[in-house]
């Protein structure tokens, strides 16, 4: 078994080669999306006064968790298909992976400013900040390194649910997986599953220097593992 | 200048945290906000930019009204540091200091040399730290960037907030006495808070001392430790409240011609002849240059003996800058009843002594006596 996909692998690598670069476009459109909108709705959910919304929105993005993909398939394509547009396919996947990351994002996002030193905040006020100042120069880079775990979680995450995706016609890593399914080939389910496993594992790891990166030098050093 | 006219402050919750308060800081005037935790200093202090508002009353700096102002124009032009230290871990040392000067849109190279300049000037060698982040510094010299900060943009007003509160005994008295030697030159008119009495003692030209958001008394150190005006203040600044006014005397300030002085060349039977006429029991021993070398006493002089045989070498000597307190303790310390007080090159310029001291500590306590 091992051993077909391992023939499988060298005598098909344009396949594999195909399947891996939907798949990661999927997920880079999916969660450059989820971040840009996860970091926006953090940053306003962190905002004065916002407690009950706050608390709203993370309720309803731990709810949007708990939601089975294939389910949400299904319910993004009987959307979609009312709004004349795709049903199938691409968009319903890179909506619904969009959907998924918001919660890790937004949810950093959000404790990570109000977890940054009031101290930090009174400094920068006394010394004549705007609030947007404080926000650009004091919280968000402070914020940084957990928003970036966050965005990590959410691309690890969502290359094991982009799989799924393969179901309803968006091609990807799970194409092999559920031919094989249908097919009884073992080979083919051992080669998706695996590609799909090495890509969550390099991407993990990406990310965790993208994350090192990111971080301001000054409070590297705190963080470092 | 800053002006306290009836301010109140009252929370939310309906806690009064500061009442009716009335407070004049004179153009570089060095006013330190002392009292126990509670007692509305850090609210009064904060009230002046604005970063508390205030429910009754007006504040005004050099005339205008604070709430004519843009708020963050306003703190922009008032030097703040921050309980804690508070710098930016994020950022390096130069853009810590030159946040203020960034705010204000200074020309990058002009924040940096601002950077350096104000580095030099708290001490700090630029070439090696301006590039550095917090976290590679010490606690010391956080703090002295801290105080940099503070003066970023030449603010001729700062407030600071317990400022040197976060660091050793040590560290603390080195980083005050720097600071009272920069005020000197820069003359700021500050608004510093603590609730340190030693700290409010050696810092401040003026100390409002308050109590639960009420100002009890605001007077010179001198004349708080000296006149209490009631009970909660003779319990605040202690009841070694008149040693305590020893560490506002300087040794030069008080010290005394020594009785008498013997150059080390002199006849041994002719400084005895002297001494016995004067019935002084010892005296003091200089080189010819007037170098201080120690004591001689007048059992030890003899016909037989060189001057130079029977010095005995100072244990301890201060300067004329030492404290009293200190030279007090010296002086204790050593067992030693007289202390010599010398200049950087050794020269003897006089004497400390407990009756000195003593006339001191009587002198205020006769004043604390004649108030009412």
């Amino acid at each position: 078994m091992w051993n077909q996909a391992w023939q499988y692998v060298i005598s098909h690598p344009d396949k594999i080669f195909e399947w891996t670069l939907q798949h990661l476009y999927i997920i880079l459109v999916a969660n450059a999306l989820a971040a840009v909108f996860g970091v926006l709705i953090g940053i306003y959910i962190s905002g004065k006064g916002r407690q009950r919304i706050a608390d709203t929105v993370i309720y309803l993005a731990s709810i949007m968790m708990t939601v089975p993909s294939l389910a949400l398939y299904g319910i993004l394509m009987g959307i979609l298909s009312a709004l004349t547009l795709p049903s199938i396919g691409f968009l319903p996947v890179v909506i619904a992976l969009t959907l998924y990351g918001l919660l890790p994002i937004i949810r950093n996002t959000y404790t990570a400013i109000r977890e940054v030193d009031p101290a930090m905040i009174e400094a920068g006020r006394g010394m004549g900040m705007s609030e947007i100042q404080i926000l650009v120069k004091v919280k968000l880079p402070l914020a940084v390194p957990v928003i970036m775990a966050g965005l990590r979680q959410a691309v690890v995450m969502n290359i094991g649910i982009a799989a799924i995706g393969a179901y309803i016609g968006a091609g990807g890593l799970g194409q092999p997986i559920f031919r094989g399914i249908a097919n009884y080939r073992t080979d083919l389910i051992l080669v998706g599953a695996i590609f799909v496993s090495l890509l969550a594992i390099l991407a993990d790891l990406l990310m965790g220097g993208l994350e090192w990166l990111t971080t301001p030098k000054g409070v590297r050093t705190r963080r470092r593992r | 200048m800053i002006k306290l006219d009836q301010v109140g402050k009252t929370y939310a919750d309906g806690t009064e945290a500061v009442k009716d308060l009335c407070l004049e800081i004179k153009e570089g005037e060095f006013c330190v906000l002392l009292g126990p935790s509670g007692c509305g200093k850090t609210t009064t202090m904060k009230m002046i930019n604005r970063l508390i508002p205030l429910t009754t009353g007006k504040i005004y700096i050099d005339g205008v009204d604070v709430y004519k102002l843009e708020s963050n124009e306003l703190r922009r032009g008032i030097g703040y540091a921050i309980q804690n230290i508070g710098l930016f871990p994020h950022l390096t040392v130069c853009q810590n200091i030159a946040t203020v000067p960034m705010l204000k849109k200074w020309p990058k190279p002009k924040q940096r040399a601002r950077a350096e300049e104000l580095l030099t000037l708290v001490g700090m060698d630029p070439g090696t730290f301006i590039d550095r982040y917090p976290s590679e510094l010490s606690g010391g010299q956080q703090q002295r960037v801290g105080v940099a900060r503070c003066l970023g943009a030449d603010p001729p007003i700062l407030v600071m907030d317990e400022p040197f509160g976060a660091i050793d005994p040590i560290t603390r008295n080195k980083l005050q006495d720097e600071f009272l030697r920069i005020q000197a030159k820069i003359r700021k008119t500050i608004a510093f808070v603590t609730h340190d009495i030693n700290e409010a003692i050696k810092m401040g030209d003026r100390i409002a001392l308050m109590r639960e958001g009420v100002l009890v008394q605001f007077a010179d150190p001198a004349t708080l430790l000296s006149s209490p005006k009631d009970e909660f203040v003779r319990n605040f600044v202690g009841a070694d409240r008149v040693l305590k006014g020893l560490r506002l005397l300087k040794a030069k300030d008080v010290m005394k011609k020594p009785p008498l002085t013997v150059k080390v060349g002199e006849d041994p039977m002719q400084v005895k002849a002297r001494m016995e006429r004067d019935k002084l029991r010892w005296a003091m021993l200089t080189e010819d240059d007037g170098r201080f070398l120690g004591w001689i006493t007048w059992e030890d002089l003899h016909a037989s003996k060189t001057i130079r045989e029977i010095i005995i070498p100072p244990s301890v000597t201060a300067s004329p800058d030492t404290l009293l307190n200190e030279a007090l303790s010296m002086m204790l310390n050593s067992a030693i009843g007289t202390l010599a007080i010398l200049n950087e090159k050794e020269c003897l310029l006089g004497v400390l002594s407990f009756e000195i001291i003593r006339d001191v500590l009587g002198q205020q306590v006769g004043e604390a006596q004649t108030e009412p």
